[in-house]
Formats: C-alpha cells, sequence, structure tokens
C-alpha cells in the first residue's frame, strides 16, 4: 500500500509522517500530482494561513487534481477547511468538496482555541474503536460549519462539524498525530479503509 | 468543552535534562525523549522543551532532540530558549516542534512576532513574558528575569496580542521557584484583557494551586517543572483533583 502526504509547503508535517511510522506505515511525501493520483491513500495536511496555501496548491496544480481523487483522501486541520467550500480566512474560496463554508470563532471565546476537547456524534468508520466525547488536540481560529457530512461535533462557544466525509473523503478539523492513543487509532482507521 | 491543559517543562542543556529527575523505571533521567515519552503517558496534555545551552555548539544539539521528540512522542510540544529569528523558528517547525516560545528577542524586537505570526501562523508562536511585581507595577524583565524593563506586563500583554502571538506563557518572578501558588490576580487581568489563551507559570507547589490558577486566574493551562520531576504531583492524580473541583481535563 502507497500513502502519499501531500507536501505543498504549508506547516509542519513531518508529525504525520512520524505518527504513521509509529504505527508501522511508511508514507512519503509529495507534490507530484501523478505520485499522488497513484497513490492508494492520500493525506492533505496543511497549517498556516488559507489563502496562501490555496495559492501554493494552484502552483503545484494541485486544487484540480484533488477533488477528483477517488481513494480515500484525508484532510487535516488547514486541509479539512480548504476542502469546503470557502473560508473567511482571507476571503478564500476553497476546493468545494464538502458543500459549508468555513467561519472565524467570535470574539466571545478565546481565539485561537487551543488544546484537547470532546469529539461527539461520531458517524463514520473512521471513528471505529473510538468513544463518544474521547478527546482530540485542536489549534485553530476557523471552524466548518454543521452540514449534511458532519461526521463528528464539538462545542466551543457553537457546535462545529469537527470531522467530515462524503464518500472516499474524509477531514477532520483536530490534529490525529498529535492527539494521543485515540488520534493514533483514527489514523489507523484511515488506513485499514 | 475545552479542558485546562498540564504541561510539564523540561530544562534542557546540551540536548539533555538538567535538573534531578525523579522517576522510577526510568533508564536515563537525562534523556529528554525519554521523559517525554513517560510525560506523555502520565496524561500531559503538552510539553515544553527550555533551551538553557550557553554555548552555540549545545544550542546545535537541540534540532536533534527536537526531532527525535518529534518521532516518538503523541501529543503537542512547544520549544524556547535562544530563538531571536524566523530562520531559528524554521529550523525548528521544520524539524517537527508544534510551536516555538520567544522572549527576550521580542522584547528586544517587537516586529519579530509580526514576523513570525505572518510567516508561520499565529497558533504556533507563544511569547513567555517574565515579570515581577515591584512596588505594586509588574514589570517585565529580561534574561530570565534578572534584567528589569520598563515595560508593564500588562501593556507588553496587549501588544503581543496585537502583534500576532497565539498565546501567552506568563511567569512570575515573585512566585516562582516558592511553591506557594501562581500569581492569580495578575492571571485574571490578562484572561480579561486579553482574548488569547495564557498559561500560568511560577509557584506551583500543591494540587490546590493549580485548582486556584485555574479558578481564581481563570488561566487556560498551567505549566511546572520540579513538582512533577520530583513525582511531588503526579498528573493523574492531579487531574482527578481538578476534576473533583469542576474543572473540565482530560483523563
Amino acid at each position: 500500500m502507497k500513502t502519499v502526504i501531500i507536501d505543498y509547503g504549508a506547516g509542519n508535517i513531518k508529525s504525520i509522517q512520524f505518527a504513521l511510522k509509529r504505527l508501522g506505515f511508511d508514507a512519503v511525501l509529495s507534490n507530484n500530482p501523478t505520485e499522488i493520483f497513484l497513490a492508494d491513500k492520500v493525506i492533505f495536511p496543511g497549517v498556516g494561513e488559507a489563502s496562501s496555501a490555496m495559492n501554493m496548491l494552484r502552483a503545484s496544480q494541485l486544487d484540480a487534481l484533488i477533488p477528483n481523487l477517488k481513494q480515500p483522501v484525508l484532510g487535516i486541520c488547514l486541509g479539512m477547511q480548504l476542502m469546503c467550500n470557502s473560508t473567511e480566512e482571507g476571503n478564500t474560496k476553497g476546493l468545494g468538496i464538502f458543500d459549508v463554508n468555513v467561519k472565524r470563532f467570535s470574539n466571545d471565546v478565546k481565539v485561537p482555541q487551543m488544546g484537547w476537547n470532546t469529539v461527539a456524534n461520531l458517524k463514520s468508520t473512521l471513528f471505529h474503536g473510538i468513544k463518544d466525547d474521547e478527546y482530540m488536540y485542536l489549534v485553530h481560529s476557523y471552524y466548518a460549519e454543521l452540514c449534511i457530512d458532519t461526521i463528528s461535533e464539538t462545542e466551543y462557544g457553537l457546535i462545529f462539524s469537527s470531522a467530515l466525509q462524503k464518500g472516499n473523503f474524509y477531514a477532520v478539523q483536530f490534529h490525529p498525530e498529535k492527539s494521543s492513543m485515540a488520534g493514533e487509532q483514527l489514523l489507523k482507521n484511515f488506513l485499514e479503509l | 468543552m475545552l479542558t485546562k491543559r498540564i504541561i510539564p517543562c523540561l530544562d534542557i542543556k546540551n540536548g539533555r535534562t538538567v535538573k534531578g529527575v525523579n522517576f522510577i523505571n526510568l533508564r536515563d533521567a537525562g534523556d529528554p525523549v525519554e521523559l517525554a515519552k513517560q510525560y506523555a503517558e502520565k496524561g500531559a496534555d503538552e510539553l515544553v522543551f527550555l533551551d538553557i545551552s550557553a554555548t552555540l555548539e549545545g544550542r546545535k544539539t537541540i534540532l536533534n532532540m527536537v526531532l527525535k521528540v518529534a518521532e516518538q512522542v503523541n501529543i503537542p510540544f512547544t520549544v524556547g530558549g535562544g530563538i531571536s529569528s524566523v530562520e531559528d523558528v524554521d529550523l525548528l517547525l521544520k524539524n517537527g516542534a508544534d510551536k516555538v516560545s520567544i522572549n527576550s528577542s521580542a522584547i528586544k524586537r517587537p516586529e519579530l512576532i509580526n514576523e513570525l505570526s505572518s510567516k508561520f501562523g499565529n497558533q504556533c508562536i507563544v511569547v513567555a513574558i517574565d515579570a515581577k511585581q515591584i512596588e505594586g507595577q509588574w514589570k517585565v524583565h529580561l534574561a530570565g528575569g534578572s534584567i528589569p524593563t520598563d515595560l508593564d506586563l500588562f501593556e507588553w500583554a496587549k501588544e503581543v496580542e496585537e502583534r500576532g502571538a497565539g498565546e501567552i506563557l506568563f511567569t512570575s518572578m515573585n512566585n516562582d521557584g516558592t511553591k506557594e501558588g501562581f500569581a492569580n490576580e495578575a492571571l485574571a487581568k490578562l484572561s480579561s484583557d486579553l482574548n488569547i489563551p495564557i498559561i500560568a507559570s511560577g509557584g506551583a507547589g500543591t494540587m490546590q494551586h493549580f485548582v486556584d490558577a485555574f479558578q481564581l486566574g481563570r488561566a487556560d493551562a498551567a505549566l511546572a517543572a520540579s513538582v512533577f520531576h520530583f513525582g511531588e504531583i503526579e498528573i493523574k492524580n492531579l487531574k482527578v483533583e481538578l476534576k473533583n473541583n469542576n474543572i473540565e481535563v482530560r483523563l
């Protein structure tokens, strides 16, 4: 099995590769469209700012490729947000895989949300073996609203989508690679899809 | 609900942990990687590594340590100490650090905060502030708290937030090392003045001190070193105690 972590210059992606390695899975970092197209599993990470991340995707012509992938794809953090219709961060148009918009938290709560919060109403095989109200590690200022693709909900001032799924596309707002054993279980579930 | 975080802090010199660490079943108490793994298993929510190496040679060892921690530890960690440029941060993040903490370099050149947060995102930029209350005034100090500045803690904290810090690590020099509790009044003021998370540091001695830092000081996270390293407080027990006080924690 070949797993590719999309490397388009956005953030610390080594941590994901290390987490997979701890689980006994090798993954390669790549921004090569052919290599990504041919992979069995694709992980789409990202930290940083949305509009510059989208520009980097366009520069590697990955904006057209990603929505057309047929194998399981897992977006993480900013990766998840870019898979949505649009994000308020830099008024950025996203890849439109999930028909939902990404908004900024209001100042009624501290922004960014930083730390461990619970995931609830879990609805996908991605969460196999993970109990409702399990803790995951999140760091973000923007959130995806609830929608028909929501497979996990988290509360921070309001209830938002902490995970989404539509067909072969999976996405999580939290960092499974930093979420202790529960996060490792989720990565394992994805790799065993 | 978002939980309050418990953060052990490890001092690193020439790539090794300093200060005694009193863990059983630890093959090498000086190995930061092994200590970090143990803390992750004991329920720490994050880790902070503070590089106190005095020499350039010593500092270089930190990158290798960061890489090893990233390989083996499944919770987030912050690296601080001697960071003064975009290049320093780039290297630390590339080697797997989740966040970096800057202190004196931000005071010397506040624009550094803007540069770092716009390049790497505010989520990974922690600004550490050491302050001491002198005649009722909280004054920011440099170089591990030894050199006073004219900066007022609350004004500086506000500026730090506006320049794009994602989090503030506030150490009270009056409380640090006393084991008599955190500086809860100052913490509470920071928490109400600012809209970014505040990490409390300095003064932890008992479990009640952590309860107070969260309830009176309204801190988002609490950091301590010796009470954890010497096993005076077990993280699991601490979290149970916090939970019993209706403080949300990850158990």
